[in-house]
């Protein structure tokens, strides 16, 4: 129990910070419940409780991508190595070392904390009128 | 560095922070239509078309044996809107001046968002259909008295549900129009704007750039609008007294459902 998602005085972390840090909180929590469903599913026979272990590991991973998603839409860095990576077809180590190198150089990558493409981040308006 | 050359523009961090707030604040008012349509992306820069999921036969096939067919896209389109702005107002304003003069930005935001209302509602010629010219409904007059709008409006919700096209609903204002419903109250007393809002259980948004109004589903997968590259802001080029940038956006806009909007004229 306590703050343990903290690796430096919360008190001398930024909000920003903490934020950024509960959400890392909460991509590893979804990840772990992720394996341990695979597990879970992986020895249970009965076929009813595979379907509800199923479904309740699909909401994991939605859970999982939501908090990736957040954490790479403010972090541009982050965000680019991961364009390099995630859904890209090849060896997923060179897309990895590519990616890393493409960020490293520090190519468009803009101050954390600002949209990644530069936009003005105006998005969809529904529900705004 | 990405294409909006941004880095290259003699601006420091606190002045791009200043015109893309200020550029928010200016657009998303008038953005009207994005209140009313299904909005996907921004897929990004490269994005340069949006898949149908249609084809179309060719006349031949490289050999004999086979047949063929090619998928059929829609290509983005992009709006730019220019503007200059003084530097040394963009000086002042890093040294704390609450009063720069954006101006030449705020009449720029105004531009493209009126040229995205127009391309959504009324159609861009040769480039995209527009909600008005696919809708498969009679155009219904507003009549010239907003007292009297509840009437039109209540026609074409009603266009609606005979067509089998759930709510909510949502009305795009034009100018104009817009201005009338807000000033007026009905007999007895009661605002329009409200009256409008009950008959649509939606939003009534004002969309510069439409003429008359149009009643639109807000169920959902009946306007697609696929942002390639969100409104940005980008440089062009400058000299010792003015900054020369732009606004910017691609996109492609699609009705899937004709039978999902009724169009009011002025």
């Amino acid at each position: 129990m306590g703050f343990d998602q903290y690796h430096e005085p919360p008190e001398e972390l930024s909000a920003a910070t903490r934020t950024f840090a509960r959400l890392c909180a909460s991509l590893t929590e979804e990840a772990e419940a992720i394996g341990w469903y695979q597990q879970r599913l992986a020895v249970e026979s009965d076929p009813e409780a595979v379907a509800v272990m199923r479904d309740a590991q699909g909401e994991e991973f939605k859970h999982f991508c939501m908090d990736l998603e957040l954490l790479l839409r403010r972090t541009p860095s982050w965000r680019e190595v991961a364009e390099g990576i995630l859904f890209q077809p090849g060896d997923v180590v060179e897309n990895g070392e590519q990616a890393e190198a493409g960020a490293l150089d520090g190519a468009g990558a803009g101050a954390d904390g600002a949209y990644a493409d530069s936009s003005l981040g105006i998005g969809s308006l529904r529900g705004a009128a | 560095m990405n294409h909006l050359l941004r880095e290259k523009a003699p601006l420091s961090d606190a002045g791009w922070q200043l015109l893309d707030d200020e550029a928010r604040e200016r657009l998303a008012p008038a953005l009207g239509a994005r209140k009313l349509v299904d909005f996907s992306g921004p897929h990004g820069w490269e994005h340069s078309a949006s898949s149908l999921g249609r084809v179309k036969k060719l006349p031949g096939a490289p050999t004999e044996a086979v047949t063929g067919l090619q998928r059929e896209v829609m290509p983005l389109v992009e709006l730019r809107a220019d503007f200059a702005l003084s530097r040394e107002e963009l000086r002042d304003a890093d040294r704390g001046a609450p009063d720069a003069d954006l101006g030449p930005l705020d009449e720029a935001a105004g531009e493209i968002a009126m040229a995205e209302n127009i391309a959504v509602f009324s159609g861009w010629a040769g480039a995209l259909p527009g909600i008005a010219e696919r809708s498969a409904h009679e155009p219904v007059p507003l009549g010239p008295s907003a007292d009297a709008y509840p009437r039109p409006v209540a026609s074409g919700v009603e266009k609606l549900l005979c067509a089998g096209v759930s709510g909510p609903y949502g009305l795009a204002l034009g100018r104009e129009q817009y201005r009338r419903v807000v000033e007026t109250a009905e007999m007895g007393g009661y605002p329009v704007l409200e009256h409008l809002r009950e008959i649509l259980e939606g939003p009534i948004v004002w969309t510069p750039g439409i003429q008359g109004a149009v009643v639109v589903s807000l169920r959902g997968g009946d306007f697609l609008f696929e942002s390639g590259q969100d409104l940005s802001i980008g440089y062009d080029s400058h000299d010792a007294d003015v900054v020369r940038l732009y606004l910017q956006e691609s996109f492609s806009f699609r009705v899937a459902t004709p039978e999902a909007a009724v169009t009011l004229t002025p």
